[in-house]
């Protein structure tokens, strides 16, 4: 029987947010690999890493056990290099790892979480593989030739590039983290685990890590919320403004708003979206008063569906809208509210 | 006496770029060029580092012949001399063909140099990826998103902020590090020095040829990635106006668009029965 190709995933665990973008890479990995015909792999260096993996496949939700954590979540395979000299993340070590697993195995693509580690590691790879990269994808999909469509933002999200890697193999692309959503896990679920030893001639790195220190894990409550309301300076003043609060509230969201807002001080700095603040990506986004600058548009391009309220009807925002209500902003967030808590219950 | 290289790009004014709010396109061929930020900071990490130490420092930048204004802005901020590369077999290159060029470069041009300071990505193509490539291609260690450095004796040590966690790394001379925008300050360029810069500054212009280098692994032939189209993700976008009392347009909202709204929030909101 002909050897299936693999859509390999890095595993990225060191914590939760980096583990999210892996969960929802395999998920995606796994809507690709139905158009290929392909296996779903995840590749893990580590140390402890597949401590619970027995455990995990017999209903074990520990969260620990990522090898288990990861067949849970959509992996058919993981391969796993166990050793307590991968117990700290090291980039020329996982490079290495990765280039000689790579070379043997031959995966079709590999996609690795856009995080700070995933976006140093994964042009070295592509490198040493002699192949194609493509940096901070907000989408993929399979073209009719069955080749990766790697879709990246450029200028700050104004535009959105397709590209290919039409000849060169693998097919390398780093994904930013909220892309793609993750599977529910399946701890019934099974898959194989493929141990690769720690090869025997490896060098040790050449940075050498002096100290690391976790800082307070961010909260990403802008930055990963469903629904956004944004408001702006249509708003009037900032007791209209406060309205939104409760907008959101109701409707299990966040606020944001634009740069005059926060420099006006009608809400926190933290709120800011756009170029020089939040990226954010809701499946809706209400936008109350924002007249669509560049620098705060840019930064909404991953809305789902925008809901815009300007009186101006030629408004640049309300151009990008999917829906564009021509009235005044704190008057239809008022009656939204209205409305909802009647239709809540 | 420090060997430094420092790698600039010139990149289209973004905040100030024109773009047609029709197609929502962005008019590249009429921005004008500045120097990418973050190149900014490799460049004052370079000028802070040759101040404790001495040296000499190296601009170099691939690009359109018109990239040789970063070039001159640097040597009036203090840099010593600039090596343009440009040509048109260059032009198209993804990051794998850049960083094998710009690796070429600097040692055909900058043999025994120390240190490689980058910016950590690119305001227009916003990769990343050309620094931890270029380390590489040059085989030497290397370190990205880099906020500090200090050099003592040949060992480099280096504080960044990544995924989290706050690190302390260190290696041994000659390296590779992209800077962040993070802790250098901007420069100004003082008046006298930019005539300086452009009178006799020190630069030599370098194509494919004069690099001795693989034409096939250079530019778009170079590159493994192709871009198959660009388009702006607002343009064209077909929407529904919405006008009149806010009582009438919210009922509509809920009417036509129940179940995007419930959707996303996870609630049903039909009023059944009503
Ligand atoms: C380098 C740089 C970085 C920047 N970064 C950011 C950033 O990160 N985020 C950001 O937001 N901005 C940023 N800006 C600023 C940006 O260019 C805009 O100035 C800003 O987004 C405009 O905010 P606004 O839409 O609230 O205000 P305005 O542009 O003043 O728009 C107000 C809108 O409200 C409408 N309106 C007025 N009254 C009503 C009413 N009663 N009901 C309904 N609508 C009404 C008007 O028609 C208008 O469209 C940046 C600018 C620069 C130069
Ligand atoms: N054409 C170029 N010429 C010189 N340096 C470059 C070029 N492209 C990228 N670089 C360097 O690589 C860094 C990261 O670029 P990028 O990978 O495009 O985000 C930049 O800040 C520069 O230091």
């Amino acid at each position: 029987m002909a050897k299936k190709r693999g859509i390999w995933v890095f595993g990225d665990y060191r914590n939760y947010f980096q583990n999210r973008i892996t969960l929802q890479l395999l998920s995606r990995a796994r809507e690709l690999a139905a158009k290929i015909d392909a296996e779903v792999c995840a590749v893990v260096f580590g140390h402890w890493t597949d401590e619970w993996v027995d455990d995990a496949l017999s209903h074990n939700p520990t969260f620990c056990g990522v090898v288990g954590e990861y067949i849970a979540h959509g992996a058919d395979k993981v391969y796993l290099t166990d050793h307590p000299r991968l117990a700290a993340y090291s980039m020329e070590t996982y490079a290495v790892l990765m280039e000689r697993l790579a070379k043997r195995e031959k995966p079709e693509m590999i996609l690795i979480g856009a995080t700070a580690f995933g976006r140093e590691f994964a042009p070295r790879v592509a490198k040493r593989l002699g192949t194609g990269l493509t940096a901070d994808c907000i989408g993929l999909d399979i073209n009719p030739e069955g080749l990766l469509v790697q879709m990246a933002p450029s200028f700050g999200g104004n535009l959105i590039a397709e590209i290919l890697t039409p000849e060169r193999r693998p097919q390398i692309a780093t994904v930013r983290p909220g892309t793609f959503q993750e599977i529910p896990h399946d701890y019934v679920r099974t898959g194989k685990v493929v141990k690769v030893p720690l090869p025997k001639d490896l060098t040790a790195d050449r940075v050498r890590l002096v100290r690391s220190e976790r800082l307070p894990q961010r909260e990403q409550k802008l930055e990963d919320a469903k629904v956004v309301v944004c408001g702006g300076r249509g708003l009037g003043s900032k007791k209209k403004f406060a309205k939104l609060s409760e907008l959101a509230e109701l409707l299990g969201g966040e606020v944001g708003a634009t740069r005059p807002v926060v420099y006006a001080d009608w809400i926190d700095h933290d709120a800011l979206v756009g170029q020089a603040g939040k990226q954010i990506r809701p499946q809706i986004l209400f936008s109350f008063g924002i007249s669509g600058a560049i620098q705060h548009t840019a930064a909404c391009n991953g809305a789902k569906f925008v809901i815009a309220v300007n009186k101006n009807p030629n408004a640049a925002m309300m151009k990008q809208a999917d829906v564009a209500v021509v009235a005044d902003a704190s008057q239809v967030c008022t009656t939204l509210i209205q409305e909802l808590k009647r239709r809540i219950r | 006496m420090l060997k430094l290289v420092v790698c600039l790009k010139q990149v289209p004014m973004v905040s100030e770029l024109p773009w047609d709010p029709k197609t929502g396109t962005l008019q590249r061929d009429l921005a004008e060029g500045m120097m990418n930020p973050d190149c900014r900071s490799a460049l004052d990490a370079a000028l802070r580092l040759r101040e404790g130490r001495g040296g000499k420092i190296t601009v170099i930048t691939m690009g359109p012949p018109m990239a040789e204004e970063v070039l001159r802005e640097a040597i009036a901020l203090g840099a010593d001399r600039g090596v343009l590369l440009t040509d048109r077999k260059m032009a198209g290159a993804d990051t794998a063909a850049t960083s094998y060029t710009l690796a070429r470069a600097i040692q055909k041009t900058c043999p025994g140099f120390d240190l490689v300071l980058c910016g950590s990505s690119t305001s227009d193509s916003e990769t990343a990826q050309v620094g931890p490539q270029l380390a590489e291609e040059l085989d030497v260690p290397g370190v990205a998103y880099v906020d500090e450095l200090e050099i003592a004796g040949r060992t480099v040590r280096m504080r960044r902020r990544a995924d989290n966690f706050l690190e302390t790394l260190e290696m041994e001379l000659p390296g590779l590090v992209t800077l962040t925008s993070g802790f250098y300050a901007p420069r100004h360029v003082p008046l006298g020095g930019l005539q300086e810069a452009f009178a006799g500054a020190d630069i030599v212009s370098l194509d494919a040829a004069a690099l001795g280098i693989d034409p096939e692994r250079v530019g778009a032939k170079g590159s493994a990635t192709k871009i198959l189209n660009v388009y702006s993700p607002t343009a064209g976008k077909k929407n529904v106006v919405l006008t009149g009392a806010p009582k009438w347009i919210v009922q509509q909202l809920f009417e036509r668009f129940e179940d995007k709204i419930g959707g996303a929030i996870g609630k049903d909101l039909k009023m059944d029965g009503k």
